[in-house]
């Protein structure tokens, strides 16, 4: 990472202003000049540094209110097979594989969103009879106490 | 939220324009005028549904390390022990969940070694040490975007 992406990552944190030219300003903050600011971005695109740019939501506001963590206990050997089924379903935007913990045996975790509880439940039921993994649990939020993009570079380090 | 409002919202969640004057692409591609396109972009924003438009890095790709963490946190304390978390700056996710591990929280920190001090620091500050790191081994899907 040379100093001058460095720059235009911490440019770009806190995202872009609204106006004609919102570009202009990331530039005038990271010290380039404006095309050098939109090749890097789009060669970030390319080789995955940046996964997508683009608007967050706020789900909620959205329309999409309901969001609930599904974890699942997947045997080792049917990982892969489960970690593709739950993937294609629409109403799963997140599907990690993750390690077990004390008495909490589930591995899989599959982040599902939807208008009600019943959609959730639904699109679960769905990916448990696809699968044949039934010991599976769904973890509402109660709460949401942050959500924020994260810090890169933080200039007080 | 109207047709156009939610065609904008297709477009603009996955692939917003690379280009100096990017509304007048998004207009172009809507039928409307560049100004009409930034004025519902700016509309989506106040009104809440878009929380920012921006860039979504690969921490790992930035050479950091993220992980979930699951914590047990005795329900009366939820709230105290939250804002706690919250105010570390590593924590970009923290929600609450109807479950005995009851809060989750995602860090997004420089190297293993400050999610490490990150998590001791935490445990010390709370007094919770029922606190468990979950890092990804696998990432089967990653898509943050919602259909309209």
């Amino acid at each position: 990472m040379t100093e001058t992406q460095i720059e235009i990552i911490k440019a770009l944190q806190g995202g872009l202003p609204l106006s004609e030219e919102p570009f202009l300003e990331v530039a005038r903050k990271a010290g380039v000049p404006q095309d050098e600011l939109l090749a890097q971005i789009k060669a970030w695109k390319d080789d995955g540094t940046i996964r997508r740019f683009g608007a967050m939501l706020r789900h909620h506001r959205a329309g999409y209110p309901v969001n609930a963590m599904g974890v699942w206990n997947v045997p080792d050997d049917r990982i892969e097979e489960f970690g593709r089924t739950a993937a294609a379903s629409e109403a799963v935007t997140h599907c990690y594989q993750r390690p077990r913990f004390a008495n909490f045996r589930y591995n899989l975790y599959t982040m599902i969103h939807g208008r009600l509880r019943e959609d959730c439940e639904k699109a679960a039921r769905r990916i448990s009879e696809q699968t044949g993994i039934t010991d599976y649990a769904l973890l509402y939020t109660t709460r949401e106490f942050k959500k924020v993009g994260p810090v890169y570079f933080p200039s007080e380090v | 939220m109207d047709d156009l409002d939610r065609r904008l919202l297709n477009i603009v969640q996955a692939d917003f324009p690379i280009a100096a004057r990017p509304y007048l692409v998004l207009g172009k591609r809507l039928g409307i005028a560049e100004g009409e396109a930034l004025e519902r972009m700016r509309a989506l924003v106040e009104s809440g549904v878009v929380r920012e438009i921006g860039a979504s890095f690969d921490a790992r790709r930035l050479g950091h390390a993220s992980t979930l963490v699951a914590a047990k946190v005795p329900p009366e304390r939820l709230e105290e022990v939250a804002n706690i978390v919250s105010s570390f700056q590593q924590v970009t996710h923290n929600y609450g969940r109807d479950h005995e591990y009851n809060l989750w929280f995602a860090l997004v920190c420089r190297d293993a070694g400050e999610i490490e001090r990150t998590l001791e620091e935490i445990k010390a500050r709370t007094g919770v040490s029922d606190i468990h790191e979950l890092p990804a081994e696998r990432t089967f899907k990653l898509r943050v975007d919602f259909r309209f």
